[in-house]
């Protein structure tokens, strides 16, 4: 039977093939609204390709890289990864009506999930109601983690580990932006399903958000009742730069079920703080991202799980040539630099009173090399120390990375 | 530009040379293989390595509900000494030959539980002993020396006269027990090696009671929860704990470092000098034991596997097995001096922490060591550096 599926199936895919015309395919112009662009805007401000007449936009962007790392002089050797690929969807129902969707295949498919998937409708420019899969706004990383834009092969921990990342949920929130001259204000808030039991019970040994991203279920139950509000504010001037404050808390355990109790409501609050800027002097990027974290882990439980978390980055980025390179007319070369550092574990022993560690931080020297904006070639050598719980000597894990990573 | 680019590619090629962090000396570090393993042997340590310092339990896998730990390296981190962190609180048997009084919740305090949970609180007034993890390399050497070789250093009732006794001590073994050709049955009995009081006959044992102990994980050798008190589903399999006790067993012995250095040949020699190597015996050899790497080996641990008086000081009201509350067995001294780097940078000694330096660990010492301590304490100032010194190379 399923030879006689195939064989239809396979013609008329190689017809389908045949009616393909490039010519067909345009690129969808810039929206000249992302201008001004905030990091509110990442999901929209991508490049996006239509096909003839067709309601729908696509685009994407894949990512490959390789690398050799190595810990305390024992390395696993030569790596090649495909740690993403993402196809994005975009609509436009109506001028004020939007849809786009983010699928993202982590890990050569291994993982399929759905980042994003929302519709927007806009009343005023200062409020646009958005609901379906949200991506929250939580730090700046979370909603602008396109590998394209980054000139590292690695995302920063404290912002994919620390703060989970992609973090999102079923949902529905309010957005909107105001701007006056060179200056720009933006919000966010929503509300939505959110973590559960794992943050504070998984096998990583400590407190660990994106642990909850394991549970599937978020996207169709809440885990406990209690929906997880998330909001920011942020403003933006032409010539400073952007600063965004966010936070992001609820209750994040299933402390009922079938209105029994089994344990007490507890939360979890988490703040933080982003920005960006470019030296217009020099054309320096700066980008970084600091974040806090409480949870109310039960006294009784293990110390491993940590109440307080602290982490965050800084990423540098110099231009250093820009113009004709290689046959592209507007490449850019630049040397960048990361700093990372995350503390898992806020707070002291209750036995010895002495520093409780379990951190780690890192130095990412880079060279990027844009052909195209869209497109990125990034060779990194990482460095970084981790310390266990009780701060013993670190481990010091250190190699090289190489990737590519570009919209289509 | 192409000027920059070429140093940025001659920098890339020299940092190439140095691009992974260097290994730290293998005498600094405990964890590691003994030498001779064959490649399935490396395997099957290799899978005990990762069930021991890889594998977390949480709630989802069996975790408690309650315990004192999640895995077995949150107790014993690069296979080193323990911090107090998850020092064992052990209480319900406070006379020798008694059996624990399990009906107030010992032998072992489970001081944590998972969410929704009380973990267990120490019945008011009741004795108990902490007792911080201890490092676990070498295990397997100390594990194939036969009951013979140990009992040779017994002198119960101290007929040379030496004021040291040194006893073993028997305890009941659990029902799944096989003993070895090397065993000695003593009706019944089977004498300990293990553990503060010696009070675990070998390294399954070992493992098993950990995981059900400190982890609240059952098995099929130890099915009991014990926070219930019932049977349960094993929560790790025979293949984990049996690849656990192999890991342990061809976990390589500490490297003494500086062995050339003068001071540190002289703080041996004084080690000898003053008697504390009456008990902590410098040297055994192994016989023929089943894994090849581990047969006919001399090795250094310092310790003679018996049960010493130690004094009212060091007496915590309660004991295993046929041991009396004020006994303890010699601990090992090898990797002593890599102690800080598993506990945190510090010292914690004794058998719970309560010693900040080893010059404070020996002044501690009572019982069958007042002699070794009254002489260490006369020793100049010079010749206690030299013999601390000597203590922190091994």
């Amino acid at each position: 039977m399923k030879k006689y599926l195939f064989l239809p199936v396979f013609l008329f895919a190689l017809v389908a093939n045949a009616q393909i015309d490039s010519t067909l395919l345009k690129r969808v112009p810039v929206d000249t609204s992302y201008t001004r662009a905030m990091n509110m805007d990442a999901v929209y401000n991508r490049p996006f390709l239509q096909i003839g007449n067709l309601p729908a936009s696509i685009g994407g962007y894949v990512e490959a890289d390789y690398q050799y790392m190595g810990q305390d002089g024992i390395t696993e050797g030569h790596s090649f990864r495909i740690p993403r690929f993402t196809l994005f969807v975009a609509s436009s129902i109506h001028r004020k009506i939007k849809f786009l969707s983010e699928i993202e295949l982590e890990e050569g498919g291994k993982q399929i999930s759905i980042e994003f998937a929302a519709l927007d409708l806009t009343f005023h420019p200062l409020l646009n109601l958005r609901g379906g899969v949200v991506m929250n706004p939580i730090g700046a990383f979370n909603q602008n983690h396109d590998g394209p834009k980054w000139e590292f092969v690695d995302r920063p921990i404290a912002m994919t580990e620390m703060l989970p990342a992609t973090w999102s949920n079923v949902g529905f929130g309010l957005y909107g932006k105001y701007y006056s001259k060179a200056w720009a204000f933006g919000y966010e808030a929503y509300l939505t399903n959110g973590f559960d039991n794992s943050i504070i019970s998984n096998n990583q040994n400590k407190t660990f958000l994106p642990a909850a991203k394991e549970n599937a279920l978020r996207f169709e139950e809440s885990s406990n009742g209690q929906p997880l509000f998330t909001g920011k504010i942020a403003v933006r001037n032409n010539k400073v730069g952007e600063i965004g404050l966010s936070y992001m808390g609820g209750i994040y355990n299933r402390f009922e079920e079938d209105g029994l109790v089994l344990d007490a409501k507890r939360r979890l609050d988490v703040l933080a703080v982003d920005f960006n800027t470019t030296i217009s002097a020099t054309k320096t990027y700066l980008v970084g991202e600091w974040a806090w974290v409480l949870v109310d882990v039960p006294e009784t439980y293990s110390q491993q799980y940590g109440e307080r978390q602290k982490g965050g980055f800084v990423d540098i980025v110099q231009p250093i040539l820009r113009g004709k390179l290689a046959g592209f007319d507007k490449a850019v070369f630049s040397l960048a630099c990361r700093l990372e550092y995350v503390d898992w574990n806020v707070g002291s022993f209750e036995e010895t009173g002495g520093n409780i560690s379990d951190d780690l931080w890192a130095v990412v020297p880079a060279i990027s090399f844009r052909p195209v904006s869209q497109t990125v070639i990034r060779l990194n050598y990482r460095y970084m120390q981790q310390q266990d719980i009780l701060g013993n000597p670190p481990a010091k894990i250190g190699g090289v990375q190489f990737g590519l990573s570009s919209y289509f | 530009m192409k000027k920059l680019i070429l140093i940025l590619l001659g920098c890339l090629a020299f940092a190439c040379e140095n691009i992974i962090p260097e290994p730290p000396a293998v005498d600094e570090i405990l964890d590691g293989p003994i030498d001779g393993l064959n490649s399935s042997e490396q395997a099957r340590f290799l899978a005990g390595d990762f069930a021991f310092n890889d594998e977390v339990f949480s709630s989802g896998t069996g975790l408690g509900p309650t315990f004192v730990a999640t895995s077995c390296g949150s107790c014993h981190a690069g296979d080193g000494k323990g911090h107090p962190f998850t020092t064992l609180t052990r209480f319900g048997q406070t006379a020798p030959n008694t059996p624990p009084n399990l009906l107030i919740g010992g032998p072992q305090l489970q001081n944590r539980a998972i969410p929704g949970y009380t973990p267990e609180i120490l019945p008011e007034g009741t004795p108990f002993m902490k007792l911080t993890p201890p490092a676990v390399t070498g295990l397997g050497l100390l594990s194939a020396l036969t009951d013979e070789q140990i009992l040779t250093n017994a002198d119960p009732y101290d007929l040379d006269g030496d004021g040291i006794s040194g006893v073993p001590n028997y305890v009941n073994p659990p029902a799944y027990f096989v003993p070895k050709w090397f065993h000695q049955d003593a009706n019944g009995r089977y004498m300990g090696r293990f553990g503060k009081k010696a009070a675990t006959i070998d390294l399954l044992q070992q493992t098993v009671s950990a995981y059900n102990q400190d982890m609240g994980i059952t098995s099929t050798f130890e099915p009991v929860d014990p926070f219930s008190g019932l049977e349960v589903d094993q929560e790790v399999s025979d293949q984990t704990v049996r690849d656990v006790v192999f890991y342990l067993r061809t976990l390589k012995a500490p490297i003494q470092r500086s062995q050339n250095d003068q001071q540190i040949i002289q703080g041996k020699t004084l080690f000898s000098q003053i008697q504390c190597g009456d008990c902590h015996t410098p040297e055994w050899t192994t016989p023929t034991s089943d894994i090849v790497a581990l047969s006919n080996k001399t090795f250094f641990p310092y310790t003679d596997l018996l049960l010493h008086d130690m004094g009212p000081g060091l007496d915590d009201g309660v004991t295993e097995g046929s041991a009396e509350t004020f006994e303890w067995r010699t601990p090992p001294l090898w990797g002593l001096g890599l102690s800080p780097n598993s506990q945190g940078g510090s010292y914690f000694l004794m058998h719970d922490g309560r010693a900040s330096s080893i010059e404070e660990a020996i002044l501690l010492h009572g019982g069958e060591a007042n002699s070794s301590r009254t002489k260490f304490e006369s020793l100049s100032a010079e010749d206690r550096t030299a013999l601390i010194r000597f203590l922190e190379s091994l």
